[in-house]
């Protein structure tokens, strides 16, 4: 069966996902909107975690809470669920798919078949969306994709199933239960202020601190780790800032969207002021990313140290004006 | 970004004819989206980071060779895997999987262990135990 979904293609899985579930229920709201309700927007360093053999940094909230927190702010109800055994979940999702409820997803990235190779790694919190089941055959909306495209009953619980950080355990959700009318102004200003508290919070790795930290490790990389070591760290810096789903600079240009959305809702000129300052950081964070490209570029190990301090000084630059930028929203809403 | 500075360089994305979106601004200076082919600075990391994941596959290779190690630890870098992925896939703990890179130990491994590695790697055990096969 084939359940009359249609597919809008987004930067990033987690909004798309929310935005298209909400779009089949009659509810019209973009991508950026979820993106800034779920307070999306973040810098953190993890220090312990380790992602393909680099120290993980996140352009955004943790998987699921963009969708947990619009879900709340906005008032709409979801189902969610999770297995320990994949023939119940395979059982639950073909009985939704049954009754025409297309259901969204948390899969494993690696076992994708649809994704170019050199992009199947192991991360576990992508989302994507079943629409419709053709004999074996699941027909899959995946935001990221430009048109929708279909998996096996294997390859799905594959990548339903798929082990380590994040473990999907075959989550699936769907909405159940909707506010009679979408009232989005009470939501985005909470939203903003969320976004605001986690961008100054007091902790050296969060928000604009931990911006800062990161440009201090940059400076002590090359010497205490090797310029090797320095350059591959610098690469993945860069990868999860622009790789897919960012919709480019980190997500800056989705929450500058957002904000331009925001001013119109609320009818505050002052936001519409501040998503053009945001494009500017996002541009610098561009600007960021083409500089450390520079540095590793060839991969070779004879690198001129200073190089790495003019990258750092860069971020620290960064850093400052996105903390007199969160200053500036705290107050404008 | 303005739209017209979305930039379109060529990347691994061709090989799949997948196009990315980014948002960027318009003329009048609204927000839109734009279809992008790929950019350098990322293609490059993106393609590094292959690098490294084929010498780090290499290594292990002549390591297994040379009987410093086991195969479990070739397919693991194989499969773009470390240490705390692999043990969460074949169910054990990390000190386990570790241990069980000794060739010594790897040699003496129950046949069902053995299946949980070949399952997780999606080959036969007799392809497990030699990697030139």
């Amino acid at each position: 069966m084939e359940i009359d979904f249609t597919h809008h293609q987004s930067a990033h899985c987690e909004n798309g996902v929310v935005s298209n579930l909400m779009k089949h229920n009659g509810f019209t709201v973009s991508e950026p909107m979820v993106f800034g309700i779920g307070s999306g927007l973040l810098y953190c360093y993890i220090p312990f975690l380790m992602v393909n053999h680099a120290p993980a940094i996140t352009y955004r909230a943790m998987p699921g809470a963009i969708f947990n927190r619009f879900a709340k702010r906005v008032g709409v109800k979801f189902k969610r669920e999770k297995f320990k055994n994949a023939k119940a979940a395979k059982a639950r999702l073909d009985a939704n798919l049954e009754r025409d409820n297309p259901v969204g997803l948390q899969v494993g990235v690696y076992n994708l078949t649809y994704f170019p190779d050199e992009y199947r790694f192991h991360f576990n919190a992508h989302n994507l969306v079943v629409y419709g089941k053709q004999d074996d055959i699941y027909l899959i909306s995946d935001p990221v994709m430009e048109t929708v495209t279909t998996l096996t009953a294997k390859e799905l619980e594959k990548v339903r199933f798929a082990k380590g950080a994040f473990a999907p355990k075959g989550h699936m959700y769907y909405p159940i239960a909707f506010p009679k009318e979408l009232k989005l102004e009470k939501a985005i200003v909470k939203a903003i202020k969320h976004t605001c508290r986690d961008m100054l919070a007091p902790v050296p790795y969060v928000g604009v601190k931990g911006v800062k930290t990161v440009a201090g490790l940059i400076r002590k990389w090359p010497e205490k780790k090797g310029t090797k070591t320095a350059n591959h760290y610098l690469g993945q810096i860069v990868r999860m800032q622009e790789e897919i789903g960012t919709g480019g600079g980190g997500f800056r240009y989705i929450y500058a969207a957002f904000l331009q959305e925001a001013s119109k809702q609320l009818g505050n000129e002052k936001l519409l002021e501040l998503s053009s300052e945001m494009t500017q950081i996002g541009d610098l964070w561009r600007d960021f990313a083409v500089d450390a490209s520079r540095i590793y570029r060839n991969r070779s190990t004879k690198v001129v140290i200073d190089v790495y301090d003019d990258v750092a000084t860069q971020l620290e630059m960064i850093a400052n004006k996105e903390e007199a930028f969160f200053k500036k929203l705290k107050k404008a809403v | 970004m303005k739209k017209s500075d979305v930039p379109q360089d060529e990347s691994n994305l061709a090989s799949t004819n997948l196009r990315e979106l980014c948002y960027a601004v318009d003329e009048n200076g609204d927000y839109t989206t734009e279809h992008t082919t790929g950019w350098d600075p990322k293609t490059i990391a993106l393609s590094n980071a292959i690098e490294e994941i084929k010498e780090r596959v290499a290594t292990a290779k002549a390591k297994v060779r040379a009987n410093e190690t086991s195969p479990i630890e070739y397919y693991m870098e194989l499969h773009k895997m470390d240490l705390p992925v692999l043990a969460s896939y074949v169910g054990a703990w990390k000190w386990c999987v570790k241990r069980h890179f000794k060739p010594s130990v790897f040699k003496k491994l129950s046949s069902k262990m053995l299946q949980k590695y070949a399952d997780t790697f999606d080959i036969t055990i007799e392809e497990l135990q030699h990697i030139d096969t």
